[in-house]
């Protein structure tokens, strides 16, 4: 019985989450434990907690819904049992009271080392505690799925567009109207209905060998399938997201036929089967193993400001081009933000995501990992800028989401492992 | 209810226990905690219930083939891997004496301390094209590329290679333990028979060791088709990124959850198959311990040289390699947090290995007490988490658990007008539990192959003395299975310790260990940064293989 119970709810959950917040009702004994504290404390502008906090939630707090509730002619036991929950109620309300700072969860598929020193800044500026979990994406967007309502997050920052229309999909984020972020994120770089914004942005581009090729010999992405090419590219696994986005771009600009005959193509010029990262690319250009590698900007900015000389050596090799400058553009993705539906914290979260869009942490952005800005005119690092500036695709990054499944199936069938 | 109504009536009717007791809550208490342990289990394997999307097609269309074949090949590679130098070294350091071996004892069990995919991470850096060894050879030979050959580190056989020599040791330890306690007869007989020692070791010693040495390998392999890691950065299409690929690229999680079923009714199977095949014997120690044979001249040079040779590339090159990394890079990954994430890392293993060791006791015992099917078959399937990559298994937590706490909640709600949160989602407690479906099956196994070993007349005496189960197991078997405890210990220890993705999707707000530093920093691809955290996580697995170690040296001067 049991395990039928769960295996529907597993079932319900795959498919869609219920998403319902039931109204809290309480008594007057916690409503005035309730005003008395608030009473006393007043300077905090938000009053919430969260239950990883002090391990106990307490959502009257949360609905404001002080509303008192009739005597009800109840059996003598329930209403004992009433009585006691709502001591108890009481007495972890006092428990908590130490933690009634504001708080805002954050569940990050972006790396610690590269959130924690901005969330950091903003708990100093503000006074609000921050909690972060970092994990994979979809991982976390699994996890944000399953506890439901319940869900401590406030907010789901993804490294790639995808994600964040997976979660949309899902269900699971909220629609904010921030003036501010409607004014600092342009237009393709966030969602049409305010549920995500993007923070910053990752162009995909071309490394060549300095000694070996001419810029002038380049072009576009799609003519490295050219057989001048053959035996000379390197790219990573197809498992890669940012090889899937760059494939979903092109289905969604190019059509589906023209992207899986750049896939062919470009499988037909692997120097080697793909294996490692972008950087292990790079590595392999200044080595002479390959001419031209595909691969995200910022990790060769973060290659020369590694302090590391031999890879320092190999950075020098390369240099950068940007593809396809005469029409669409070079291809993007973003990282990005949106406030969950369960987020109990709504006004300090999207508070928080106003603080990553604003122009001290854009310029952190690019001087700290060498992205770019979502918008222009934030001074970039010395590296950025000697690379110059670049057309990019515009076509909306909610589209590089819907579309990722598809890109899979093309490189699949293109035989790029 | 009904349910467990119908379990304790099944459990009471069945006669067979060792002791000839009728009821006994030793099976109830197996059977409540397997169905436990077994729930995320069930999760996963309940998605083949679920409608099979189109993505299937797709999958059978293209690549399934594909990653079906490496993967077997990987299998057969590690399979065979593991089992030669886990073997091997075992009957090397515990049949012959030559110069080194009391050291080479201990410093064979080392590699286990190392991640797969760290390990990985530091051939790569020193053997790939563009890595200091094949510079190398260019510059001083004017070469170029394709002028030369060698071997491509990211391949199939690399894999194979890194994972071999960082999973003997489960092979080596359980093995070594059933060499040393075969008796001296049963060999001597055979050389006085005109066997040569080859023959001794293929006849006699071997197949009496089997249920050890089959118990490593298939740990070994459990590991390898969980892994992600290591596939991944080699760009090796197997299983495993099979399923990956389908949850992250293609969004589908429940052919994800398909996928994994598979792969849990492949072991399942294999592990039905072995046991039967093996059905009819029984291994069970003796009093007289073997003399080992003194080696000399260019045996010992010989046998000594290989097992050094073992120990150099799985343990001490790698090592040297990330203590370079982390000497010149450790600011990368310093903070104030540092010390923290040693203190979380180390806790939870500990936690976890104790955890761990207490149910595998209950298990393993309660199956000797009552051999029936309902409870073999119980802890068979319990133990099956530890083929499922993490990252799945933690789905399969993160699933019955929410769901849990939401209904507590509800309820919560609906009496109490408050609500309790979710009470156990993104703890701990969450977290250990995960782990321990994960490697329940590491410390089981050393546990029943140690059990396996003691005659059941030890249990009748005991019994017939009128000592009840729970007094025989503390008084008899425990202190007799001492080194298998320890083993089972030190593996689930390290094995936390190195775990990676169930810690990330599970762990509660700004709590962190040591792998989920190093995969942070490995995932930037600032390898050298990880050098740091992935070299603490190397010298605390040490501390229980040296206290390990010091049992052995024990054992050793006991046995003689």
């Amino acid at each position: 019985m049991l395990f039928n119970e769960i295996f529907s709810e597993f079932t319900v959950w795959l498919r869609d989450v219920p998403l319902t917040q039931s109204d809290s009702h309480t008594s007057r004994v916690v409503k005035e434990a309730l005003r008395e504290r608030l009473d006393r404390d007043n300077s905090v502008a938000v009053r919430r907690h969260s239950v990883y906090h002090c391990g106990c939630y307490n959502p009257l707090i949360e609905n404001n819904n002080y509303s008192f509730q009739p005597e009800s002619d109840e059996a003598m036991p329930t209403q004992l049992i009433r009585i006691l929950g709502t001591a108890l109620t009481a007495l972890t309300g006092v428990i908590c009271n130490a933690a009634l700072a504001a708080e805002v969860n954050v569940y990050s598929s972006r790396q610690e080392a590269l959130i924690k020193p901005l969330l950091d800044r903003f708990s100093e500026q503000t006074g609000t505690k921050i909690n972060l979990v970092t994990g994979k994406g979809d991982a976390l967007l699994t996890r944000l799925r399953s506890e439901g309502m319940n869900s401590p997050a406030d907010i789901l920052l993804t490294v790639d567009a995808g994600r964040l229309y997976r979660a949309e999909e899902a269900g699971v984020l909220q629609s904010v109207s921030s003036e501010l972020l409607m004014s600092e994120v342009p237009g393709h770089l966030r969602d049409p209905d305010g549920q995500w914004y993007a923070l910053s942005v990752r162009a995909r581009a071309i490394v060549y060998a300095k000694d070996r090729v001419d810029p002038a010999e380049l072009s576009t992405y799609e003519a490295l399938t050219d057989s001048t090419w053959e035996g000379k590219v390197c790219i990573r696994s197809s498992g890669n997201i940012y090889n899937q986005s760059l494939i979903a771009g092109m289905i969604a600009t190019e059509g589906e036929a023209a992207a899986e005959s750049f896939a062919t193509g470009l499988v037909a010029n692997f120097a080697r089967p793909p294996q490692g990262g972008d950087r292990d690319q790079i590595k392999a250009v200044a080595a002479g193993q390959c001419d031209v590698a595909i691969v995200n900007s910022y990790y060769l900015g973060g290659m020369i400001n590694s302090g590391d000389a031999e890879q320092q050596a190999a950075a020098a090799k390369v240099g950068i081009f940007w593809p396809n400058q005469d029409g669409r553009g070079t291809h993007v993705n973003v990282s990005g933000a949106g406030v969950t539906k369960s987020a109990k914290n709504t006004a300090n979260a999207v508070k928080l995501i106003e603080f990553l869009a604003n122009d001290e942490s854009q310029r952190w952005y690019a001087e700290t990992n060498n992205e770019y800005p979502v918008r222009d005119g934030i001074p970039v690092s010395e590296v950025l800028a000697a690379w110059g500036t670049f057309k990019a695709d515009e076509v909306p990054v909610s589209e590089l989401g819907r579309l990722n499944a598809d890109a899979v199936k093309v490189m699949d069938r293109a035989g790029w492992r | 209810m009904a349910l467990i109504q119908t379990l304790f009536q099944a459990l009471s009717t069945n006669p067979g226990s060792t002791a000839g007791v009728g009821f006994s809550r030793w099976p109830v208490m197996l059977v409540i905690t397997a169905a436990l342990l077994m729930l995320p289990i069930i999760i996963i394997a309940a998605s083949l219930a679920l409608p099979f999307s189109d993505t299937w097609r797709h999958l059978l269309d293209t690549v399934i083939v594909d990653y079906l074949g490496t993967s077997a090949l990987l299998m057969l590679g590690v399979g065979a891997g593991t089992a030669v130098l886990g073997v091997g070294a075992a009957w090397l350091t515990t049949a012959y004496q030559f110069p080194g071996r009391s050291a080479l004892v201990w410093a064979l069990l080392l590699p286990m301390a190392m991640p797969a995919y760290i390990i990985a991470y530091t051939y790569t850096g020193l053997l790939d094209f563009s890595g200091p060894v094949q510079s190398a050879l260019r510059d001083n030979f004017g070469w170029g590329y394709g002028d030369y050959y060698f071997p491509q580190i990211r391949s199939l056989g690399g894999a194979i290679a890194m994972l071999s020599l960082v999973l003997y040791p489960y092979v080596y330890l359980l093995a070594r333990v059933a060499f040393m306690e075969q008796s001296a007869s049963m060999r001597e007989a055979a050389r006085s028979l005109g066997r040569s020692p080859t023959q001794v070791f293929f006849r006699v010693a071997l197949p009496q060791a089997r249920p050890a040495i089959v118990a490593g390998v298939s740990l070994a392999l459990m590991e390898t088709l969980a892994d992600f890691g290591t596939v991944d950065y080699f760009g090796v299409s197997a299983f495993t990124t099979g399923i990956f690929r389908t949850w992250y690229g293609m969004g589908e999680l429940t052919t994800a959850a398909q996928l994994s079923a598979l792969l849990m009714l492949f072991i399942l199977v294999l592990i039905v198959v072995e046991r039967t095949s093996r059905a009819r014997m029984r291994y069970h120690q003796s009093q007289r311990r073997a003399q080992r044979t003194q080696l000399s001249g260019w045996r010992s040079a010989l046998c000594c040289g290989a097992l050094v040779l073992i120990v150099l590339a799985g343990f001490l090159v790698p090592a040297m390699q990330l203590l370079m990394w982390a000497i010149n890079h450790w600011r990368g990954a310093w903070d104030d947090q540092f010390l923290q994430l040693v203190w979380n890392s180390f806790s939870l293993a500990s936690i976890t290995a104790v955890v761990c060791l207490g149910l595998s006791l209950l298990l393993a015992y309660g199956q000797r007490l009552s051999p029936g099917l309902i409870e073999r078959s119980a802890v068979r399937l319990a133990a099956l988490g530890y083929a499922v990559p993490g990252m799945v298994i933690a789905v399969g937590v993160l699933i019955p658990l929410a769901w849990l706490d939401n209904r507590v909640d509800a309820l919560a709600r609906e009496w109490f007008d408050t609500s309790t949160g979710l009470l156990l989602s993104g703890t701990l407690l969450a977290l250990v539990f995960a782990y321990a479906v994960r490697f329940l099956s590491v410390s089981l196994q050393s546990v029943e192959s140690g059990l396996s070993r003691v005659k059941p007349t030890l249990d009748d005496a005991a019994r017939t003395l009128g000592a009840s189960a729970g007094t025989t197991l503390r008084r008899v078997h425990l202190p007799i299975l001492r080194g298998s405890l320890l083993t089972a210990l030190l593996l689930v220890f390290v094995d936390v310790l190195k775990e990676l993705p169930a810690t990330l999707i599970l762990r509660p707000f700004n709590f962190n260990t040591l792998a989920v530093r190093t995969y942070e920093l490995a995932s930037d691809e600032r390898l050298t940064d990880a050098a740091l955290p992935a070299l603490a996580i190397v010298i605390i697995g040490l501390i229980p293989v040296i206290l390990l170690i010091r049992a052995i040296a024990e054992g050793e001067k006991q046995h003689g």
